[in-house]
């Protein structure tokens, strides 16, 4: 069985922010709300859990540097030890500061590309994927929120409307 | 309105008792001749420092003239050693006020919305610009009149044998440094008073004309300030290494100044929150103070390893003998300051959360400001003392003497006025501040 969802579109972000903390007060399950533009403060009323993405960029971080000194090591100091100017190639720490740029750069390199590349693949967003937004007015001016219905929509239905929903539709659940 | 804690004050006055007792140790006990110096030297360390001169030198026959000139050189090291450690804790100190007053010309020119809740926390630490000045200026007239041998290019003995002394001579002047140190000092002193003036009429006015001629002036002490500071290093600072000249050293000190003054601020502003005295300020603030410490830390190590990396690579000797002579005989503080500086405050700082915890934030305080005394220690010792250095009573005592000196003067200051601003426009916006 389908299970069926309530849609209802505000055209205020304050409005929505209200409704959604009334919503929360009536223990109701917000399944996803749409909005054309972040609201500020709008996942902190929701509910959601922090993002821990700056905890994965630091990892990534860590890495770009053990990739970086270990690139640097094999290759300036172990492999080939020329003297190419005068640089001490006797051991790493003799000549680290000519390695400190590439350091730095890659380090910062792989944090933020495998930090975004973390973002796309937990948020599910790659170039040919299907736009998921239930209205396409989401993306301009309205915002859509959207609660899951079990055999209580004419509840569900005034309470909204009580929010100050200017518009509510019922639809088939868009599962992804 | 803030009072000025009897314990706090107590504590204050003996700091600088007890400092004062560890200075005048250092003065009583510096060498006046040359067989003191030796007899100094000899009894600390006998097993290399004697070795050295009778060892390697004995056969030359230069060795009589050679040893003579080392054994005054070591003479006028000694000799440096408590100027040196007045002269790097009084500048230490008056460094953070200047940090401090820059701060606030930036949040004033910057219309920030976040910080005004904090402005008479900053003029109360701008306040002890007046006093710690007057002592810097006051050791250099001191070096001018040759009490001490801090600035070599100001033996007049010295420049004659000197060529690159003679050529730096219309610059490296002793009359024209004094004139260019009461300038510096006059331009930031009379900011300070004046911005201060503004900041507190505006509290009884009806209208926000005080606030606008501050933003004006402000804007024009920034102008003022980043060339003066930046000659003002040249000066106090680079002119100690009289041979050597590094062009991003101004941005450098200014790092370190700005640092040290956003963390006295960060710290001033905890110390007076813990005691009910700033109700407004939250943790939003402290957040963005201590963002300011991490981001100016992290701009500190870069340009200390810009102008050491910039160097190190190219070893043009006439440069790069300012880091042989720290590598070789600092190795510690020259490297262990990039530890505090650095290491430290970037990893401590980087969590969000934990920028907004008090004790965290005082615990990377005082390990900023301590890795900032080293920095400040690492530019004027090893030009003045060289390899004699040491941290004891007197490096100890003229920093518990100025530490004193500056808590009791910048809570004396803070105890004169409210601590909260009532007619600043963008008051509301900071007491509403929320990150």
């Amino acid at each position: 069985m389908a299970s069926k969802v309530i849609h209802a579109y505000y055209n205020d972000d304050d409005v929505l922010m209200h409704a959604v903390k009334k919503i929360k007060e009536a223990k109701h399950h917000i399944e996803e709300v749409y909005c054309p533009f972040p609201v500020h403060g709008l996942d902190k009323a929701m509910g959601l859990a922090p993002t821990r993405i700056a905890i994965t960029s630091f990892m990534y971080g860590c890495l770009g540097l053990a990739v970086a000194i270990a690139m640097m090591d094999y290759i300036m100091i172990d492999d080939w030890p020329q003297d190419i100017g005068g640089k001490p190639s006797f051991s790493y720490i003799e000549n680290m500061p000519a390695f400190v740029p590439i350091m730095f750069e890659l380090t910062v390199f792989f944090a933020a590309h495998l930090m975004v590349i973390t973002f796309y693949l937990r948020s599910r967003l790659w170039p040919f994927k299907k736009a998921e937004n239930p209205d396409v007015r989401t993306t301009d001016d309205h915002f859509v929120m959207e609660i899951e219905i079990h055999d209580n929509e004419k509840e569900l239905r005034n309470l909204l409307l009580d929010t100050g929903a200017v518009e509510i539709s019922i639809a088939d659940k868009n599962d992804h | 309105m803030y009072t000025f804690s009897s314990r706090l004050k107590i504590a204050s006055i003996v700091m600088m008792i007890v400092g004062a007792l560890g200075l005048g140790y250092g003065f009583i006990t510096m060498p006046t001749s040359v067989e003191e110096a030796k007899a100094m030297v000899a009894s600390h360390d006998d097993g290399h420092g004697g070795s050295h001169g009778e060892g390697t030198h004995a056969n030359t026959d230069s060795h009589g003239e050679h040893d003579a000139s080392h054994d005054e050189h070591l003479l006028h090291q000694l000799q440096n050693k408590p100027w040196a450690a007045l002269y790097v804790a009084a500048f230490f100190f008056f460094m953070i006020a200047l940090g401090t007053l820059a701060f606030y010309a930036v949040q004033r020119a910057s219309q920030a919305g976040w910080s005004p809740l904090l402005f008479r926390v900053m003029e109360g630490i701008s306040a002890y610009l007046v006093p710690g000045g007057i002592i810097v200026f006051v050791i250099l007239v001191l070096s001018v009149m040759h009490m001490n041998h801090l600035f070599v290019w100001m033996d007049a003995d010295v420049v004659a044998h000197d060529k690159l002394l003679q050529g730096k001579a219309g610059y490296l002047d002793p009359v024209f440094f004094l004139i260019r140190a009461a300038i510096f000092l006059g331009g930031w002193i009379l900011y300070r008073e004046y911005s201060r003036k503004l900041s507190i009429k505006q509290d009884e006015s009806n209208d926000n004309s005080s606030f606008k001629l501050n933003f004006k002036i402000s804007a024009a002490f920034l102008v003022f300030y980043l060339i003066s500071e930046s000659m003002m290093s040249w000066d106090w600072i680079m002119s100690v290494d009289p041979h050597w000249f590094s062009t991003l050293f101004g941005w450098y000190v200014f790092a370190s100044m700005f640092v040290s003054g956003i963390t006295v601020i960060a710290m001033v502003t905890i110390y007076l929150k813990s005691k009910n005295y700033l109700p407004d300020v939250n943790d939003s603030h402290i957040h963005d103070l201590a963002k300011f410490m991490f981001g100016i830390s992290i701009f500190w190590t870069y340009l200390w390893f810009s102008q050491f990396m910039l160097i190190w690579y190219s070893n043009i000797p006439e440069e790069v003998t300012y880091f042989v002579t720290r590598i070789e005989d600092y190795k510690l503080p020259f490297f262990g300051m990039v530890v505090m500086n650095f290491v430290f405050p970037f990893l401590i700082l980087m969590n969000s959360d934990y920028k907004r915890i008090n004790w965290f934030v005082i615990m990377a305080g005082i390990v900023i400001l301590a890795g900032h005394y080293v920095d400040i220690f690492n530019m004027i010792m090893p030009a003045t003392v060289g390899d004699q250095w040491y941290i004891g009573i007197p490096e100890i005592g003229a920093i518990l003497f100025f530490a004193g000196f500056f808590i009791f003067w910048v809570f004396r200051a803070l105890g004169t006025v409210p601590l909260q601003p009532k007619r600043n426009p963008f008051i509301e916006e900071s007491r509403h501040f929320h990150y």
